[in-house]
């Protein structure tokens, strides 16, 4: 890996803020929940001593944190905000409205466990419970990519083409509470990738429109399908906005999808945020060992980017999906993606779901080593797994 | 033609729709005995009644707009001069 | 009809709009948008006014106009605010307009929010004391046995079993410089209450009694009687207070028993079984107690104009 240019040893909260201010939003909205605080607190200090010239709304929930950024978004100005588990789930209404009327506004989605029981703990139940709501969402691997995520996200929301939110997850602890080399893009820079936010319709006396009108039977399903179909048609800007941006930064944020050492990879996992990190290395290991394993990175999972992510895994047998979040009474969401576009085509690999690291529980070399065994063995034993594996759980002590 | 992006509707769209298909009966202002003080167009909740000058004369005429009448009758209860009648729809 | 049209040009809440016939909300919104006039941007929760006003493709609205969701009106007019100041357009103001279901229930949280971060927002609480949108379910802001559907008169029921929430008081506390209670049967005080409210910056609350025909049960033509009535039977006290302080009451000229109030109202029907005596004395007492507590009678500073 080259060095990172200009790079400052920064929190990974630290980053975001200055990635954010970077892109000057007219007004922030700040509540507190660990491991996002940091992200708002960093935001406030710049506030405080006028480094950041914005409106900070103080708000009194998360509910209203989100309700904010519609506002302020509907009046035609650019409004971030930053959540986490509990808090993403209560600003779920007001995301959910906020895509059927197209504000754009970008949110960081701080990856961490959802109550009961209560856990401070990282997993990615929280951002991948509002998956269907039509809310652009990126993960991030590393504090790098974190920062240069969000920069991408302000100019992908407001794009005319899309005018939808979008949520730049990271892992909580690991990512936002760590210290890393970061480098930083010149404001000056970041303001010629980023034009201003001139909407076509926004609230003003001049022209007096409407927001939230109700639909019936003739139109609502029509107003949904036309935010799937700019998510759809999203995903080739989406690309040329990462490639401009990776121009700028000199870094490589190119692509829906990082697929790594998967040329040849007879075994291919499927993962996306910080554990890639992780799996990246064990890859490295296997590799040495002789094992054709390689790993396909979701950089950005809403909308799902099953075009690239079938033409990385193609020539493998086996796909593993390793995943922190699950659909009770079902399975992981990502493999349930996956599998709903596999299916139906031909000479595809099959795909084997593992839930890795719910709630905080480790995942490390190891645990990527033992699932890549636990595939071949399945497979060779002839006994192909058809459920979910839940790694490293401890059944016995199972209610 | 196509929806707006987000469901976004131009204001005062709904001067294209006629309410005045709901009533059943509808007020007739007794040109005689109005005084043309006003109230009836002040208290309309459809705004359906409105001031129109008359040649020769000081204060306006008003007129009731049938389109959008609903025949709730507040215009005529809150009348002054009792110069409203309220009558059934003929249909 | 080209004065017709010219006329339509000046409302800022257009005729087309699917109140029920004698809508008191109507009402109310036309003469609050008369008096803020068109430099404003409206925010509206959830509730019967969002409902008759912005079928998609009929919009009533001639002013910039939002509805969100249900619990967030005041957290959403903070955005636009904070945009409007960001974008150096704040001499637009923001209003935001309400039912009490919203209000004084699920919003409650979203509008202690609000004041308390002191932003510059009118909020109006249109008040039919229930859900009204859904058909007349119990809200924060029913009267003491007032019948609602779910919370109806029978064999062991009399209606809702706690007074009022006293809104304006809490409101008061959370220490807004102006602050009013208005209502549609006097909408020449509405308006100026408006106005008043205007001349300030920084959160304002007035709250307008508007009596409901569909819920309330009475013929649409008695929409601004039944607000009269209520008005000066004392069970709605109209006062305005600034600073933390009440400057004016609107005093009753004639007053009325509350029996007045509440007879022609489907709502308080029940209570008007002999057995039921006591249930109007408790609400004869709330209207003593505003009264006295406001200072309501005599002659000064009457309104008896609409």
């Amino acid at each position: 890996m080259s060095a990172i240019k200009n790079a400052k040893v920064i929190e990974g909260s630290e980053a975001v803020a200055l990635a954010v201010a970077a892109c000057r939003p007219d007004v922030i909205s700040a509540y507190p929940i660990s491991p996002q605080t940091h992200i708002v607190e960093n935001l406030a200090r710049m506030v405080s001593d006028g480094e950041l010239k914005c409106e900070f709304v103080r708000v009194e929930s998360e509910f209203s944190a989100a309700s904010v950024l519609a506002g302020a978004s509907a009046a035609g100005s650019r409004s971030y905000t930053a959540s986490s588990s509990q808090g993403l789930l209560l600003m779920t209404e007001v995301l959910y409205a906020s895509v059927g009327q197209r504000l754009p506004f970008v949110i960081t989605g701080v990856n961490r466990s959802i109550s009961s029981p209560i856990s401070i703990q990282i997993d990615q139940r929280d951002t991948m419970s509002l998956r269907d709501s039509g809310v652009i969402q990126f993960y991030a691997e590393s504090s790098q990519e974190a920062y240069d995520l969000h920069i991408a996200a302000f100019k992908i929301a407001e794009d005319p083409g899309i005018l939808l939110p979008v949520m730049v997850c990271m892992d909580g602890w690991v990512l936002t509470h760590s210290y890393e080399p970061v480098g930083l893009i010149d404001e000056a820079r970041v303001r010629s990738f980023l034009p201003p936010f001139r909407p076509v319709d926004f609230l003003t006396p001049e022209d007096p429109k409407t927001w939230g009108s109700y639909a019936e039977a003739d139109i609502q399903m029509e107003i949904n399908y036309s935010v799937h179909d700019a998510m759809l048609r999203a995903k080739s800007r989406m690309k040329d906005i990462l490639s401009e941006l990776s121009e700028i930064s000199g870094r490589n944020n190119n692509g829906l999808i990082e697929a790594y050492r998967c040329q040849d990879a007879e075994i291919i996992l499927v993962a996306l945020g910080s554990v890639c990190g992780t799996i990246k290395e064990a890859i490295d290991e296997l590799r040495e060992r002789g094992k054709k394993v390689g790993l396909v990175k979701i950089r950005c999972y809403r909308p799902f980017p099953y075009e690239d992510i079938m033409e990385a895994i193609k020539g493998a047998k086996f796909v593993g999906v390793m995943e922190a979040n699950f659909s009770m009474g079902s399975e992981g969401a990502i493999s349930l993606d996956l599998k709903a576009k596999v299916c139906n085509r031909p000479n595809m690999p099959l795909v084997l779901d593992f839930i890795a690291g719910l709630g905080g529980r480790e995942v490390n070399k190891q645990t990527v080593a033992q699932i890549v065994e636990r595939i071949e063995t399945s497979f060779t034993q002839g006994q192909p797994l058809q459920e979910p594996a839940w790694v490293n759980l401890n059944s016995e002590i199972v209610p | 033609m196509k929806l707006n992006v987000g469901a976004v509707v131009k204001g005062k769209t709904s001067l294209n729709y006629h309410t005045g298909s709901w009533r059943s009966e509808k007020p007739v202002i007794k040109m005689d005995e109005c005084k043309r003080c006003g109230t009836c167009a002040f208290v309309c909740p459809d705004s359906a009644i409105s001031p129109q000058p008359e040649e020769g004369q000081k204060k306006p005429m008003y007129v009731i707009d049938y389109r959008y009448c609903k025949g709730c009758g507040i215009c005529a209860y809150e009348c002054p001069a009792d110069a409203i009648e309220v009558v059934p729809e003929e249909k | 009809m080209e004065n017709v049209q010219t006329y339509q040009q000046d409302e800022l809440f257009a005729s087309g709009h699917r109140g029920c016939p004698g809508c008191g909300l109507a009402l109310a919104v036309r003469h609050i948008l008369k008096a803020t006039g068109p430099d404003v941007v409206v925010v509206t929760p959830t509730g019967c006014l969002e409902t008759i006003s912005s079928p998609y493709g009929y919009s009533a609205w001639g002013v910039p106009w939002i509805h969100h969701l249900f619990e967030n009106g005041p957290a959403v007019a903070s955005g636009v605010v904070a945009a409007l100041r960001a974008q150096g357009r704040d001499h637009t103001r923001v209003i935001a307009i309400g039912g009490d279901g919203s209000t004084f229930d699920i919003g409650f949280g979203s509008l202690s929010g609000m004041l308390e971060r002191g932003d510059d927002v009118l909020y109006l609480c249109t008040d039919n004391a229930s859900y009204g949108n859904t058909g007349g379910q119990r809200s924060g802001a029913t009267p003491l046995r007032a019948a609602t559907t779910t919370h109806p008169a029978g064999a062991c029921s009399l209606g809702k079993t706690e007074p009022k929430k006293d809104l304006p008081t809490i409101i008061a506390g959370h220490g807004v410089r102006y602050l009013a209670t208005a209502s549609i049967g006097y909408l020449r005080d509405l308006q100026k209450k408006v106005k008043r409210a205007m001349e300030f910056s920084g959160p304002r609350y007035i709250q307008i009694d508007q009596p409901c025909t569909s819920v309330w049960g009475f013929p649409p033509n008695m929409t601004m009687e039944i607000a009269r009535l209520g008005v000066n039977s004392g069970l709605v006290p109209l006062f305005e207070m600034e600073d933390g302080r009440v400057i004016k009451v609107q005093k009753i000229k004639k007053r009325i028993p509350v029996t007045d109030y509440l007879k022609p109202q489907k709502r308080f029907r029940h209570l008007f079984a002999a057995e039921c005596q006591a249930e109007i004395e408790r609400l004869q007492a709330i209207a003593d107690e505003n009264i006295e507590k406001y200072g309501l009678m005599g002659n000064e500073g009457a309104e008896d104009d609409q």
